[in-house]
């Protein structure tokens, strides 16, 4: 706890080590080509002994390992002050050789192209999946975001917002991942508080939840198209998705008042919080974290669950694109919409940690590397 | 005139086999204004006995009675917490105003009463930085600063100078000595040193080894006002070393258990 600081001159240090080690033994560029060599002629070797059909598996292992020796001895060589920004180039380095292997395995035919197209191919699907518009059903991915003020206008908030959802398959994902985890979240927290301070409804409630939480979520998708009006409208997918958000938050906000270390709470009595102040200065603060480490894993699961569905019942969707890519036989469109969803992921989880570090201020330190945010 | 009166009081936790005693008929008078110091070994229920004191656990048995001056919105008693529970959300000069915000004292003159007792321990500089910014010894004294800034009827502190270096803590002891000087509250103070608590206290009491029952209680002579001249006087070195000679059995018994 106390080592912000500290640890942060102790990583400087080590970095300073790293350079000097570098600079004392010249050895280390000539190493790193070293390594770098015998990537390159054990690659060669199983290609022209045409190894790579039969020992894929092993290949891809050993390649690995080099990798990482390779990335480790470019380390030493890196001054201390880039030495961040070198660790966070390996994160996107790594999926690109991973891509660029894929293309060279798919080139060499190695697996069927047909079935597992190229990175480069799927780029061109995703271009025309994102430019393009479908004339029969009178979809696209964005829709048209640009008649969004007119339609409101026009339409009022409901109608507006719906005719847009229903004519891009982007927004109306989203708009079923924020509406059902907006629901889903609130009531939420509010009974993970409740089971937390309270021993009676923890009681109450605990085993119930329990069996609940562990029940997969999707397979009460039928149950709620029969609870809707309309059961294959909006309502049963956002409910599915509240639904899960629901338990997980529910479950996490519980731990997380649970495990508040009690010396804070005898503080917060000692100095006079009472009821409302005791909740707003002292519970909520110090069960965030946990809290929030409940929304974001909330939050994947609303994704998954609603992929899930729209891969069965549902007519617009990121969900629903991929799987009609998928049925009409066009590969590359389905990998497009997987990519699509990817980044759906990770846009939606990389919001959240900004909500995070504004929500706790406190938590934010410039000078402490801080994995798992 | 007493302020807390403390008698045979007894308190045992619920353990994972059986029940643990850590306080075993314990009693202890304080006076009004006094300054008490009570030392023990490690685990003969110091801060147990200080939290029934602040009300924050109930005794399983004994009689526990505090005279209240009630009059303006003073607090009764404000702690030091051994483990600093200084809140990691609330920067320094919000935790500081923690207890005056709890009961509604006027914005001005929180803000005015924060801001001297973030200077008095040296903390000026770092009023709008967050704990995990800070160094222990300087979170320990964020903590005294709120329970002096609350400006009690009874300061409870407990080792509140324990994570200090020897230096801050002989500075602070000299700030407390002040402190105490100029206010005359009561006082209930924990600590580990046998100097700490001669040097500060009118008296150090003994508890034994775990479950902690009175063992010795030593009235100090020392003239007040005390400064850290005081550590000169023959006087101080006996009786620290008094003290010492009655302690050591009840350390050794302690470390033995433990062992
Ligand atoms: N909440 C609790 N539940 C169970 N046992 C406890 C609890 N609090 C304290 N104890 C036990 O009571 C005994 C006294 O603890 P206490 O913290 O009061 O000791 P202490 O004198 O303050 O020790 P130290 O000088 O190390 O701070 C110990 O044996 C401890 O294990
Ligand atoms: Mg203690």
């Amino acid at each position: 706890m106390s080592s912000g600081g500290q640890r942060n001159r102790t990583r400087e240090e080590d970095g300073k080590a790293h350079t000097g080690a570098g600079l004392m033994s010249p050895a280390a560029g000539t190493v790193l080509l070293r390594w770098v060599a015998l990537f390159v002629l054990f690659n060669g070797a199983m290609t022209v002994l045409r190894l790579w059909e039969p020992l894929w598996w092993a290949a891809a292992l050993v390649n690995f390992v080099l990798l990482v020796r390779i990335a480790e001895q470019g380390a030493l060589l890196v001054p201390a002050r880039f030495a961040r920004t070198y660790e966070r180039s390996l994160a996107v380095a790594f999926p690109l050789v991973l891509l660029a292997g894929w293309q060279l395995v798919v080139g060499a035919e190695i697996l069927s192209p047909t079935w597992f197209p190229p990175p480069t191919r799927i780029v061109r699907a995703l271009w025309e999946l994102a430019t393009g518009f479908d004339e029969f059903t009178g979809t696209s991915l964005f829709g048209r975001p640009w008649e969004i003020p007119a339609r409101l206008a026009e339409d009022g908030l409901k109608d507006g917002a719906a005719a847009f959802t229903a004519e891009s398959h982007l927004f109306a994902t989203l708009m079923r991942v924020f509406a059902g985890f907006a629901i889903g979240a609130v009531p939420g927290v509010l009974l993970g508080m409740v089971m937390g301070v309270s021993r009676t409804v923890r009681a109450m409630v605990d085993a119930t939840l329990s069996a609940f939480y562990v029940l997969p979520k999707i397979a009460i998708f039928p149950i709620m198209m029969l609870v809707f009006p309309n059961p294959f409208g909006e309502g049963p997918k956002i409910a599915v998705v509240a639904i899960s958000a629901f338990f997980l938050v529910a479950i996490n906000t519980m731990v997380g008042v649970r495990d508040i270390e009690p010396v804070y709470l005898e503080a917060g009595r000692n100095y006079g919080a009472t009821g409302r102040r005791m909740f707003r200065h002292v519970i909520i603060p110090a069960a965030l974290p946990v809290i929030f480490g409940g929304l974001r894993i909330a939050l994947g699961t609303a994704l998954i669950v609603i992929i899930a569905i729209e891969f069965v019942r549902s007519r617009t969707g990121v969900g629903y694109l991929t799987f009609y890519y998928w049925e009409i036989l066009s590969p590359d469109k389905m990998y497009a919409g997987l990519v699509v969803v990817m980044i759906l992921g990770v846009g939606l989880t990389t919001g959240l940690k900004a909500l995070e570090r504004v929500v706790m201020p406190w938590r934010r330190d410039p000078g402490r590397s801080d994995p798992g945010g | 005139m007493t302020k807390i009166s403390a008698e045979g009081i007894c308190k045992s936790f619920a353990g994972p086999r059986q029940r643990v005693e850590a306080v075993r008929s314990f009693s202890l008078d304080v006076r009004e204004g006094e300054f008490v110091c009570l030392v023990g070994p490690s685990g003969c229920g110091k801060s147990t006995f200080l939290r029934i004191v602040a009300g924050l656990m109930e005794a399983t048995s004994g009689r526990l009675e505090i005279h209240r001056d009630a009059e303006d919105g003073r607090p009764l008693n404000s702690m030091v917490f051994q483990e600093y529970a200084v809140f990691p959300w609330k920067t320094v000069s919000e935790n500081v105003a923690f207890g005056l915000a709890m009961r509604n004292v006027p914005r001005k003159e929180r803000d005015a009463r924060t801001a001297e007792w973030i200077d008095r321990v040296g903390l000026r500089r770092f009023a709008h930085h967050y704990p995990h910014q800070l160094s222990g010894g300087m979170r320990q004294r964020v903590g005294i600063a709120r329970a002096l800034a609350n400006d009690p009827e009874i300061l409870l502190m407990d080792e509140p100078l324990g994570a200090l270096d020897a230096q801050t803590r002989t500075v602070l002891q000299e700030e407390l000595l002040r402190i105490w000087q100029s206010r005359r509250k009561t006082v209930m103070y924990v600590t580990h040193s046998i100097e700490e608590a001669v040097l500060l206290g009118d008296r150090v009491v003994l508890m034994t080894a775990h479950p902690g029952t009175n063992k010795a209680e030593f009235t100090v002579p020392l003239e007040r006002p005390r400064t850290l001249q005081t550590t000169t006087d023959p006087q101080f070195s006996r009786l620290s070393y008094q003290i010492w000679e009655e302690l050591r059995d009840e350390v050794q018994r302690s470390m033995e258990e433990n062992a």
